[in-house]
């Protein structure tokens, strides 16, 4: 029966060879360095992406309701009853997007933006819009009243829109909100898709003055989206007399599980569809999606995820790189040792004690190796935000430029799952490395390795 | 003389390695028979055979052809797992070249095949037992004081003494000791000689390989091996 612990020499012949033999510090070494790195570049990949994702749901809530179409859809008011009144959901909030020209007051420039109408308070509790707020973090149902003259039609910027990002990450804001008006001009389309034609009483130009800024961590967001109350942007983009909106963001209780409610909402969508299968815009029903966040925002998302799996992939390559360091390393192990096997041998040892004897050594080599990676890397980790500030205030140098990247801290936080799976799979690589050499070495004949240049 | 008189008995022996594209014939119809409590001596040239013969009488190897019995237990028939013990428990080797495990101390590589042949529990029911009887045996063998030291802070003929100890640690039925002087001087030599001696008179079987003649005269009983076949038998 396979037992690494079957006799003690198994355990103190493995011991020495470790402590003695030069040789085993290589493989120790070798191990060693594969643990820290993979333990740092995946704890700092998958520490962004998890941030990245955060993000996300926070700007997107739980569920989102939605059409890619700016026509929009409408009946909107009656499915967000509908939500408010189950008990799955904890906010609704009917969402109006648009895309439009801006440009500040005093300068002729424009510049292509997203817009986006809400209701900030209804917005602020179905999302995380109240917390990427400046001024208006703890009465985000006011976000759209400036300091200076709150009944002035006001709009929220994304922050890079109209601030700029240090290399420290941070911005610097005023104490106040500066009285500032954007001219904010839109094309209304009707419920047919077609332009609102000029001339009739839709505004398609509105001055807005800012507000706030809105500062979610993610740089298409911060960089192009505007929010306007949302029955200005309404009137700004949509032509005709039923309402439309082109989406519903929906945050369920805290109980919901996500795959649960979005299924509850599509099942409750379906049925409000074919309830209004007969209505006069229904078939602007048609092109809506129940989609969760992730769904939602699976275009920003991918490719972080798509580069995490590529930074796997990569992992893939190192650890099959270890395991043939490993390899190497106990071949030239077990040439030295090859005599020790033919005096084992003598003494009764089996060839599949030999193998146990040597899977031991691998097994001791993979856990002494990982164990100083995996501390190593920790307290690298630990270190990295103050490393990287040392390296800027002496050299100059970031991993990411804070001016182009919106990434505050790198993040550090070791995960214990990820320590155990690096800490197993380095010793199964010495396992595996260490196979075919132990193999090799208990089939060898023990009176060929000790009749020395005799027959 | 009734072949149940003996302990150890070989028939036809024949071995061949294969050295590069030729076939070297090592042994080429061997027959012997050791009694209990003999000294036995195989003499014979470099190249004649004589170690194969005795990794063969250890079960160290097998032979192409011919049968080798234990008293009167055909080793070909023995499991691996049966050659192991026959190995570790009834079977101690002398080898020209000591072969001590260079990672173990001196009393480590005694009580080695006490530990190699018990389990963790059972290495630990009879620890104190097994470094008493290795410490009683390199008292013995006069390395009382070299317990604690490594292999490589040996003499060569202390070293071999130690190679002594671990083989009659498991005190095995038949002692094979393959050129025991052939690396060491005359007079360290000679003390591992008188150590054989000295072991076979209490009733310890030998067989005992060697190239020097004079060396062989210690054995009662000398068996030369020229060109794999055994061509003279003496016995004083």
């Amino acid at each position: 029966m396979f037992d690494v612990f079957r006799a003690m020499y198994k355990i103190i012949l493995p011991i020495r060879y470790l402590v003695k033999r030069r040789i085993t510090y290589f493989a120790v070494i070798s191990v060693c360095l594969c643990v820290f790195i993979v333990l740092v570049v995946m704890t700092v990949m998958a520490g962004l992406v998890d941030e990245f994702k955060q993000k996300n749901h926070q700007f997107a809530g739980d569920c989102v309701v939605g059409t890619k179409s700016l026509v929009g859809f409408a009946y909107y008011q009656e499915f967000v009853e509908l939500l408010e009144k189950t008990d799955f959901v904890e906010a609704v909030s009917a969402a109006i997007k648009s895309h439009a020209l801006i440009s500040r007051m005093d300068s002729d420039r424009k510049t292509r933006v997203e817009i986006m109408g809400i209701d900030p308070a209804k917005h602020g509790r179905a999302t995380g819009f109240g917390q990427s707020l400046h001024y208006h973090k703890d009465d985000v149902a006011r976000a759209f009243e400036p300091g200076y003259e709150p009944n002035l039609p006001s709009c929220v910027l994304g922050i890079d829109l109209e601030l700029q990002r240090d290399a420290g990450s941070t911005y610097t804001y005023q104490t106040n909100p500066s009285r500032i008006g954007y001219s904010i001009s839109c094309l209304p389309l009707t419920a047919k898709g077609a332009l609102a034609q000029a001339g009739t009483d839709m505004v398609d130009t509105k001055t807005f003055y800012y507000s706030d800024n809105s500062r979610t961590g993610l740089p298409r967001v911060d960089g192009s989206l505007v929010y306007l109350p949302f029955e200005q942007a309404q009137q700004l983009c949509m032509a005709g007399s039923v309402k439309r909106a082109n989406a519903i963001y929906v945050k369920f209780k805290p109980y919901v599980r996500l795959e649960e409610g979005c299924a509850k909402v599509a099942s409750l969508w379906e049925s409000f569809r074919q309830k209004k299968s007969g209505e006069e815009q229904a078939y602007l029903l048609e092109t809506v999606t129940v989609q969760s966040w992730k769904g939602y925002r699976r275009e920003s998302i991918a490719p972080m995820e798509q580069e995490q799996t590529v930074m796997s992939v990569m992992f893939g390559f190192v650890a099959i790189t270890t395991v043939f360091i490993v390899m190497v390393v106990f071949y030239m192990i077990i040439s030295h040792k090859s005599k020790d096997i033919g005096i084992l041998k003598s003494v009764g040892v089996s060839n599949f004690d030999v193998i146990e004897l040597f899977s031991g050594f691998a097994f001791l080599v993979g856990l002494a190796g990982s164990g100083l990676g995996l501390l190593g890397g920790w307290v690298f980790l630990v270190e990295i935000n103050q490393i990287e500030k040392w390296l800027f205030e002496r050299f100059g140098f970031q991993l990411w430029d804070r001016t182009i990247y919106a990434i505050g801290d790198i993040p550090n936080r070791v995960e214990l799952k990820v320590v155990v799976a690096i800490l197993l799979s380095a010793i199964v690589a010495c396992l595996v490395g260490a196979l075919v050499p132990s193999w090799q070495a208990a089939r060898q004949r023990p009176a060929a390795i000790l009749q020395v240049n005799q027959l | 003389m009734s072949k149940d008189a003996f302990l150890l008995t070989a028939e036809g022996l024949h071995k061949s390695y294969r050295m590069g594209s030729t076939q070297v014939k090592v042994l080429k119809g061997v027959d012997l028979a050791v009694k209990k409590s003999e000294f036995v001596a195989i003499v014979g040239a470099s190249g004649s055979g004589k170690s194969t013969l005795l990794h063969i009488l250890g079960a160290l190897d097998r032979p192409n052809k011919g049968v080798v019995t234990f008293e009167k237990r055909d080793l070909s028939r023995f499991s691996s797992g049966e050659l192991n013990r026959f190995r570790n428990k009834t079977v101690g080797f002398v080898f020209q070249f000591y072969h001590l495990l260079d990672e173990l101390s001196v009393l480590e590589n005694v009580y080695l095949p006490a530990m190699t042949g018990r389990s963790v529990i059972g290495w630990f029911a009879c620890r104190k037992w097994a470094k008493n009887r290795a410490r009683e045996l390199l008292a013995q063998l006069g390395l009382a004081e070299r317990a604690g030291h490594k292999p490589y802070q040996l003499s060569g003929g202390e070293r071999q003494r130690v190679a002594i100890g671990r083989a009659l640690m498991n005190e095995p039925t038949l002692l094979l000791a393959d050129e025991p002087t052939g690396n060491l001087d005359s007079a360290a030599g000679n003390g591992i000689l008188e150590i054989l001696g000295r072991l076979n008179g209490a009733g310890q079987t030998v067989v005992m390989v060697t190239h020097d003649e004079r060396i062989a005269q210690r054995a009662e009983r000398i068996i030369t091996l020229v060109d794999g076949k055994i061509e003279h038998r003496h016995t004083k």
